[in-house]
């Protein structure tokens, strides 16, 4: 019997394959995965009691439910706004349409302090927009609306950028088969169009959520950061360290981990989705 | 107009008249069109005009003296630095990652391209605070360090690895689908044709994905000089020496002096702007080339 052990890769003529992945391995092992373990440890040293006490304490509660309640509503506003900018960019002609497709990925460009501190500017009560508000008896900078002001605006690109390719592929003639049964446009929107693009919808709205649970440089500056009501995990896990709880730190981070690594893989399996209905 | 009751009657004179609902009534499609640049006016565009008109509020003269501060002119020195060293590794990584990913089949290859996507979804004050754990006096290897006199936490070269964990899937994300579209037809001739491993690379695979590389560097290269959460937990925010300019920002910002903290987010608004037009550059060439391999 030749070959008893299964085949860890097969057999190429290109080069340099264990260099290359032992290269990758070890610096992944270094930069990611090595001080991912540490956290991962340093939680099980805790041990039980104080991982309950981290948990079920009423401030680290309210942060949980503050980060993941704000991030959910953020990824729906984008959702929705970002369905429509999506459909406006690749169905109509208008003035400046180039010029606001390559503007959708200013928020992945611009470092989130700068937009922390502008979106302040604006919303504070005596702000831009922050005045008038005030005037209507709406306050945003510096209560969970601020959080969700600048969730919206880190989370702005996903929603459009799956949506996007998606529509720019549609099959039209779908839609003329539709229109020609005698379809009224609604109808067909509703029937033809919306069905395939759910998955790149699901997606896009995944990926602004995971990023908004995550996000810290541009929300602390208009949070206000009031523990119980507008403070959120990232920041708690910042004051436990500079109070050096490392073993409160490292719970409340280890379970942002685990939150995280469920999301990554939702977000591959809608993504295989994805590309399924693209394909099919 | 009956819309739910299809009409196959293609021969009645008013079906015939009436167009096929292709597109939304003009109406819809201006409610639509002002929506969507109402929610982009005040979610992309105020954010950008504010940064300006707040760094220019005292006017030209104290924008200058902001920028021209000794603090200032640190920070901005140590984020290009640490732009400077992070960027060439992460793209060294990269290539080598997109190399063993799309030339070869090995088993955990998923495994392996979630990992190296691990760092986007893991929240920034996350990749800064594991360093701590590490190098941290109460690290795990804080106390040898201290031993040695090494200082990393605190201390320029943590602010180097924080950025070197954020940053790390850039150019592996940006080549993988790319190489794995291309192929390994042109190396494998090219080898055949006698052409060594790194002449292979070097020749053929480097031109062949190098709009790909390069917008790969520039968003690396963009999340480096911005990055925040992560360098704001190991940084220590000594001003001046270990505060990079979005950490100065906070600084500034928390002591009420908003002119300065604006006329240095203008600079990295402007950064911002460098990436868009550029990236929009890449496109295009890429488009072209597309169409142009299309023609043959």
């Amino acid at each position: 019997m030749i070959g008893g052990a299964i085949a860890i890769r097969q057999r190429s003529i290109v080069p340099g394959f264990g260099l290359s992945l032992g290269v990758t391995l070890s610096y992944l092992g270094l930069i990611v995965i090595i001080p991912l373990c540490v956290l991962l440890l340093k939680t099980s040293d805790a041990g039980w009691a104080k991982i309950w006490m981290e948990l079920s304490s009423l401030r680290t509660l309210a942060a949980f439910r503050v980060s993941f309640g704000v991030a959910f509503l953020a990824a729906a506003f984008n959702t929705v706004f970002g369905c429509i900018v999506a459909w406006v960019l690749v169905r109509y002609q208008f003035f400046g349409r180039r010029l606001i497709d390559a503007m959708i990925d200013l928020p992945f460009a611009l470092p989130t302090a700068v937009a922390g501190i502008s979106l302040t500017q604006i919303y504070a009560g005596n702000g831009w927009l922050g005045a008038a508000l005030a005037t209507a008896g709406i306050k945003v900078a510096f209560t969970p609306l601020g959080i969700l002001v600048a969730l919206a605006f880190v989370g702005l690109p996903f929603v459009v950028r799956t949506v996007q390719p998606v529509l720019q592929d549609f099959d039209r003639e779908t839609e003329e088969a539709g229109a020609l049964l005698g379809a009224s446009r609604w109808n067909i929107l509703r029937r033809v169009v919306f069905p395939p693009l759910v998955p790149a919808v699901m997606t896009g709205f995944t990926l602004a959520f995971a990023r908004g649970i995550g996000e810290y440089g541009s929300v602390i500056f208009i949070a206000g950061n009031m523990p119980g009501y507008s403070e959120i995990v990232p920041l708690l896990i910042v004051i436990k360290l500079e109070q050096f709880d490392y073993a409160g730190a490292t719970v409340i981070a280890s379970l942002m981990l685990v939150a995280s690594f469920i999301l990554l893989l939702a977000i591959n399996l809608l993504q295989a989705w994805t590309r399924r209905q693209q394909g099919g | 107009m009956v819309d739910h009751a299809p009409s196959f009657d293609a021969s009645l004179p008013q079906a015939a008249r009436r167009p096929l609902p292709l597109t939304e009534s003009a109406g819809a499609r201006t409610a639509l069109i002002t929506v969507a640049l109402g929610f982009l006016l005040l979610f992309l565009l105020l954010p950008l005009i504010v940064v300006f008109a707040e760094a220019l509020r005292l006017g030209l003269g104290s924008y200058w003296a902001a920028i021209g501060e000794p603090e200032a002119l640190a920070a901005i020195r140590l984020t290009l630095l640490t732009a400077l060293i992070v960027v060439p590794l992460n793209a060294i990584f990269g290539i080598a990652a997109a190399w063993a990913i799309t030339k070869f089949q090995f088993a955990g290859k998923n495994l392996l391209i979630t990992l190296v996507d691990l760092p986007f979804s893991v929240s920034p004050v996350i990749g800064g605070m594991v360093f701590v754990l590490l190098f941290g006096l109460q690290g795990v290897l804080g106390p040898w360090l201290a031993a040695h006199d090494i200082h990393i936490i605190f201390a320029i070269p943590g602010v180097i690895i924080a950025t070197l964990f954020v940053t790390l899937p850039f150019v592996a994300r940006e080549l993988i689908p790319l190489m794995q579209k291309q192929g390994t037809e042109y190396e494998e001739a090219a080898l055949m044709l006698g052409a060594s491993g790194w002449q292979t690379l070097f020749r053929v695979t480097l031109p062949n994905i190098r709009w790909g590389l390069l917008y790969g560097l520039l968003l690396c290269n963009g999340r480096a000089i911005g990055e925040f959460g992560a360098v704001a937990v190991v940084s220590g925010h000594i001003v001046g020496l270990t505060t990079t300019m979005p950490l100065y920002i906070e600084v500034l910002y928390n002591d009420f002096n908003f002119a300065a903290a604006f006329a240095v987010a203008s600079l990295l608004t402007l950064m911002a702007f460098a990436t868009l037009i550029l990236r929009a550059i890449l496109e295009w060439r890429a488009a072209r080339l597309l169409a142009r391999s299309r023609l043959h």
